[in-house]
């Protein structure tokens, strides 16, 4: 372990860690305030690890970001004995449960920092982070994240889960197809909070990881992932099942724009070489489906993001004139104009939309973090107009249309390459 | 009567041409500093006219809002503003030792204010000019804010924190040159203190209905169809 991992952590910590010894399979659980839905994940945790693992030296590393409702004390005090009473199951191993406070206050690129230094420290072969929020983990996720990695050879893998159709339609109408487009590779999940990697890919991440860019650690997950993927180690997807969170954060557009769209627009810049190869897809070994649409009637309040999208083309003209081009920012201004029955905001204008706006982020047009909160009145038209074409749309209708947006991200990528290179 | 006039004639024709053979060398002198100067301004100017367009200075004006003011003013680009006047500076300070170098009485004490006047022109300047740029990323920073909540006439804000930032840098200006000191204070004083109570004027009286919908929303639970179209965008 380097210098810089050893100072990073708490002398206690390293201590625990030393008690442990080497394992086999480490669970990261990153937390903060989650005494409502942690003890139920820790017990899924351990009697998957039970089940499918029980042969396995396995250690939970809870990395708390300063939690007041007593979480970490939740995640060590859950014995083995509990799962094991009441079940046939039996542990041939210690289960250790270790937690330690990274920060006072919560930071995903510090939690995470945390976990791929315990398993570095730990030699752990495979390694996997638990959301501390889903209140749908099964103890099988546990086998479908880890098997990959134990017994196939994977260097990362990314969950696929059971979605409403119009949930999740930052990552369907923007980073699943961009991503795909540049990087040639389809993952449904690039930003996902539970994935399993080796240990060689923690390593390999810790010490090559940028962890003080002063970006604040947003986004980690999505680096993670690309940084996988530019070294070409071998990735592959697994069906979890439903996914579910105990607090929707539909609201908070920007924050989520800052933890994806911002590290994938940075990450452009210096994987310029790798992306602006590659031509065309190519499909993921996945285990299980690639998706799963749940088609459930739900109310939304069109007119409510109608009238964001209409007032933020309005009133920021100004802004996007530094970061559109102008046919694309005149084809915004159309649609915003246009009556409810005849709203559509084109696949082609949302890929023109968000290329440019990649460009501008790589020219620094105007403040990074500007250009990314710019794009949140827009998104709301994309997602408007998605609502609107879909409806009534079946599962299979959303998933045509994703295709169909992922094969315009590909089409286009020629003119993301011409205005990245000429555009002053 | 006739030998005195031709004698005092060309006594003063003597001391004229006496005079001007004194001043001559001086105002050659002065010449030739002014020609120095012009050739070292236009040096000055081309070196800085291409250090300003090296680090992309015309964008830097665009986001702080300079270059609009200089179009509309019909002035060319910022980076030719800056040259251009950067050379006067400097051939006018070469021109204004030539002056000096005549000896006329009086004027020595003004050239030495002129070039005492100088650095704090340039600090001016560059207080102006980045008082422009956080008056125009802190305004566009209110605008996304509020048009990413929903906020009512986002400009409005926008403008507001335009103007409350320009007027503040205004004022370090004025008094970073010395021009009306206290009328500028008095000035700003009685400005921002308008400003302010208009402000709290108007959101107290404009502000009760929104004030009541953020306590509503801070302290009681969401109306359903507030949050109808909340789908977690990840």
């Amino acid at each position: 372990m380097r210098l810089a991992e050893e100072t990073f952590l708490t002398d206690d910590f390293v201590r625990q860690l030393s008690n442990v010894g080497e394992v086999d399979i480490l669970v990261g659980l990153p937390t903060h305030n989650n005494a409502k839905t942690i003890g139920s994940i820790v017990k899924t945790i351990q009697s998957g690890i039970l089940r499918w693992f029980p042969r396995e030296r396995a250690v939970i590393i809870n990395a708390d970001g300063g939690s007041r409702d007593g979480t970490p004390e939740l995640v060590t005090g859950i014995s083995i004995d509990d799962v094991r009473r009441g079940s046939d199951l039996h542990a041939l191993r210690t289960l250790h449960s270790i937690s330690t406070k990274y920060a006072p206050s919560p930071a995903s690129q510090a939690a995470l920092r945390t976990i791929l230094s315990a398993a570095e420290l730990l030699q752990a072969k495979a390694c996997i982070v638990m959301s501390p929020e889903s209140c749908s983990v099964e103890g099988e996720w546990i086998s479908r994240l880890l098997q990959p990695i134990r017994n196939d050879g994977f260097d990362l893998v990314t969950p696929t889960y059971r979605r409403h159709k119009f949930e999740g339609l930052l990552i369907t109408n923007l980073l699943y197809p961009m991503i795909r487009a540049l990087y040639g590779l389809r993952i449904r999940e690039p930003y996902a909070h539970e994935f399993g990697f080796s240990g060689r890919l923690a390593s390999e991440f810790l010490s090559q990881n940028s962890w003080d860019d002063g970006a604040g650690g947003s986004g980690i997950e999505l680096r993670f992932t690309l940084a996988a993927i530019r070294a070409g180690h071998p990735i592959c997807q697994s069906f979890l099942g439903q996914k579910d969170h105990v607090e929707q954060r539909g609201s908070d557009l920007v924050p989520a724009l800052r933890e994806t769209v911002g590290p994938l627009f940075s990450a452009l810049e210096p994987d310029f070489q790798v992306w602006s190869a590659v031509a065309g897809s190519q499909p993921l070994p996945t285990i299980g489906p690639d998706h799963e649409v749940l088609l459930d009637p739900v109310r939304v309040n069109r007119k409510r993001l109608r009238a964001m999208f209409s007032a933020g083309v309005a009133e920021l003209t100004t802004v996007f004139q530094s970061i559109l081009s102008p046919p694309t920012l005149a084809g915004l201004q159309k649609v915003a104009q246009s009556g409810e029955d005849d709203f559509e905001y084109s696949a082609e204008l949302w890929v023109k939309t968000v290329y440019e706006f990649a460009t501008s982020y790589h020219k620094s047009v105007i403040n990074r973090d500007h250009i990314i909160q710019a794009l949140a009145p827009l998104f709301r038209g994309r997602v408007l107009a998605f609502l609107i074409e879909h409806r009534n749309g079946s599962a299979e209708d959303v998933e045509n249309a994703i295709e169909s947006l992922c094969l315009e991200f590909e089409r286009l990528k020629p003119y993301l390459l011409q205005m990245w290179k000429s555009r002053e | 009567m006739r030998e005195m006039i031709v004698s005092e004639l060309s006594q003063a024709v003597q001391e004229l041409a006496k005079g001007f053979a004194h001043y001559l060398p001086r105002l050659i002198v002065m010449l030739i500093l002014a020609f120095a100067g012009w050739v070292v301004a236009y040096v000055v100017k081309a070196i800085l006219r291409s250090i300003l367009r090296l680090i992309k200075f015309d964008r830097l004006s665009e986001n702080a809002g300079a270059s609009q003011l200089l179009t509309k003013a019909a002035l060319p680009s910022a980076t030719e503003v800056v040259s251009r006047f950067v050379f006067w500076v400097v051939w006018f300070g070469f021109i204004l030792i030539g002056v000096s170098v005549l000896g006329i009485l009086g004027l020595q004490e003004q050239i030495g204010k002129f070039f005492f006047f100088l650095p704090r022109l340039f600090i001016a300047l560059l207080i102006l000019f980045f008082g422009l740029l956080a008056a125009s990323f802190f305004s566009r920073a209110a605008l996304l804010a509020a048009v990413n909540a929903n906020v009512p006439s986002p400009r409005v804000l926008s403008l507001g924190v335009r103007s409350i930032i320009i007027v503040f840098v205004l004022s370090i200006v004025f008094e970073e040159l010395g021009i009306a000191e206290e009328t500028m204070l008095v000035a700003f004083g009685i400005g921002f203190g308008a400003l302010m109570l208009g402000l709290a004027i108007a959101f107290g009286i404009g502000g009760r209905d929104l004030a009541r919908r953020f306590l509503e929303r801070r302290f009681v639970h969401p109306k359903k169809d507030e949050n109808e179209d909340e789908f977690s965008p990840l």
